[in-house]
């Protein structure tokens, strides 16, 4: 198992930020306007349909956090599938590193980096949105930003492993139908995980996702979180932890022969 | 100081791990000796298949040996691997460039691995953009480059860092004769600024230009060692006398040759004669009769003393 020794990850992170430069505008549409769209869509139309007294908020109230967190979520998962299997595979990026002295828990770390950059400006853009409707009111809606970091952290390091250690991109579509799109729906982003027969609630509650949109929830409406915030962080910890471990092995497995 | 080797390997062995089920382990490199001083030329002569870049990923500190010894730069691979990677220049068989960066970004990119600082990288880009003539294409992007100019752009790659050692693995393979004359005459430069160089190749030419010192590999053994010309003198004659008949039963004219030079081999396309005076042998054809379409006489090249070693072309 490695554990990380600090040497430097910024030159992964660095390579990542300089191909960014080349298509930032598409991620803009993508991770900020597109969310944006889908909150005032969905909280104009379902919400028109659902009584403020259900949830004790307006529907849109209800799924901006949500919303919020997913998009995160769904950065931090794409930045860590097709990208990362392509630095394998396709254009060999983490090959040409290896022939430095980086080493391969470096390139995971940087790409970790790389994702906090990503989904945390995400976060703050929605967030700053968020505020100009007028849903956003205290600045403790600032611990967004941890919850998220620490959210895209939890859900991208195992992606990170599972890209290094798929051999074909077919293997994402199997991520996406049976893992991400499944925990989008039905963590808590949309209806409260309540209102789910047992079984796929519990799948909801042990998703990463579940416990980033209860934080979320928490730190922009002030409401009461399911197992209280410590809980929630320490659980996200746990997934991170494991998460970074998986990756640093497949990483150094994959490129060892 | 200077006389302490910058690869030393006793008995290096490459195992690779069954695959499948039903696979068997394979060994690759099957305990060679190496040495290479500063400032040698030194090449792995071998065909597809041989080890030869099993054994370069292991020099370049990226593949664990499985036996032996090994020791770079006078350090452990194993222990040491990123302070010896840092001392390398690896341009690698599979080419590993960024499409999506300019020419000039893939080294400053590239030399960012190394810690190098940012103006510095510059600095050194350009100037290795200049010694690999791409200093026009700085600012292209680097997909439609041409596959000569990408391995030129590999190689200033490999120099970004200022190494000790540089590794090449099948510097000119794939490439039209032209673009390997022009990456030849650039590593000879390097070569003449004392550049330590390590390279492998299936290319007998190649080996035979720019090798001061070269080892035959065969099925993960080393079957020779020498320089190109006396590994030549050793294994082979002087001269060859290729023939090529309209017959097809090439045997049966080999026997007919019988007591020509000191050896003949067969292959599916010519007779080779091997031979100190390849005009005096053609004159004894002639004398027998056997009426070759075409005769050539050349000079004994690292090819042939492949093929006396291995009963096998190198290229084929
Ligand atoms: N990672 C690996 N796993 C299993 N077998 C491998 C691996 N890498 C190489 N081999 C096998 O080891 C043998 C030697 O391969 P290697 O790449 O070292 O040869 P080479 O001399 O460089 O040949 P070429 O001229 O084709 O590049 C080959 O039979 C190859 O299939
Ligand atoms: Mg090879």
């Amino acid at each position: 198992m490695s554990i990380y020794v600090a040497r430097s990850p910024w030159p992964v992170f660095y390579h990542r930020w300089r191909l960014y430069l080349n298509t930032w505008r598409g991620t803009v549409f993508s991770s900020f306007l597109l969310p944006v769209m889908f909150l005032l869509g969905l909280g104009v139309s379902v919400g028109s349909y659902v009584d403020d007294r259900v949830l004790g908020m307006p529907y849109a109230n209800f799924i901006a956090p949500g919303v919020l967190a997913s998009t995160a979520f769904q950065v931090a998962i794409n930045e860590a599938a097709w990208p990362v299997l392509g630095g394998f595979k396709w254009v060999r990026t983490y090959h040409a590193m290896r022939a430095s002295p980086l080493r391969p828990v470096d390139m995971a770390v940087g790409e970790i980096l790389w994702i906090w950059l990503r989904a945390g400006t995400s976060a703050a853009g929605f967030l700053v949105v968020l505020t100009l409707f007028g849903i956003v009111r205290s600045p403790v809606a600032l611990l967004t930003v941890p919850a998220v970091l620490l959210l895209a952290v939890a859900s991208c390091t195992p992606v990170l492993a599972y890209s290094a250690s798929i051999r074909t991109d077919n293997w994402f579509s199997f991520l996406f139908r049976f893992a991400v799109i499944p925990m989008t729906l039905f963590a808590g982003v949309f209806f409260p995980v309540e209102q789910l027969p047992l079984v796929p609630r519990w799948v909801a509650y042990a998703s990463p996702l579940w416990h980033g949109v209860e934080l979320c929830r928490a730190a922009t409406l002030g409401t009461p979180t399911a197992i209280g915030w410590l809980g929630h962080a320490a659980y996200l910890a746990l997934w991170a932890v494991v998460g970074y471990l998986l990756a640093a092995h497949r990483f150094t497995r994959r490129l060892t022969d | 100081m200077a006389d302490e080797p910058l690869i030393h390997a006793r008995g290096l062995v490459k195992r690779f791990p069954a695959r499948g089920r039903r696979g068997t382990e394979f060994t690759a490199v099957d305990g060679i000796d190496v040495d290479v001083y500063p400032g040698e030329s030194f090449g792995f002569l071998g065909p597809n298949g041989a080890g030869k870049s099993s054994t370069m990923r292991m020099i370049g500190c990226v593949s664990p040996p499985s036996g032996g010894t090994l020791r770079i730069l006078g350090m452990d691979p194993l222990r040491d691997g990123p302070r010896i990677r840092a001392r390398l220049g690896v341009c690698p068989q599979q080419d590993s460039l960024d499409p999506e960066l300019t020419v000039a970004e893939n080294l400053t990119v590239y030399a960012g691995y190394f810690g190098i600082p940012r103006s510095v990288a510059k600095a050194r880009a350009a100037e290795l953009l200049e010694f690999v003539q791409l200093s026009e294409r700085a600012t292209d992007q680097v997909e439609p480059l041409s596959g000569g100019m990408k391995r030129r752009l590999t190689i200033a790659r490999a120099l970004v860092n200022e190494p000790d050692l540089v590794l090449l693995d099948e510097p000119t393979t794939g490439l039209d004769p032209q673009a390997r004359h022009l990456v030849w005459e650039r590593l000879f430069r390097l070569k003449q600024r004392g550049v330590t160089l390590v390279l492998t190749t299936h290319y007998m030419d190649e080996a035979e230009q720019l090798c001061d010192r070269l080892v035959v590999m065969d099925g993960g053994r080393i079957v020779a060692e020498g320089s190109p010309r006396s590994l030549i003198a050793e294994h082979s004659t002087r001269e060859v006398l290729e023939l090529r008949f309209a017959n097809d039963s090439l045997d049966a004219l080999a026997g007919k040759l019988a007591g020509i030079g000191e050896r003949i081999e067969v292959l599916p396309d010519r007779i080779l004669v091997y031979t100190d005076d390849g005009d005096d042998a053609a004159g004894e054809v002639h004398r027998r009769a056997l009426a070759p379409t075409s005769v050539l006489v050349r000079r004994s090249t690292l090819e042939d003393v492949f093929l006396k070693l291995t009963g096998r072309t190198l290229v084929d």
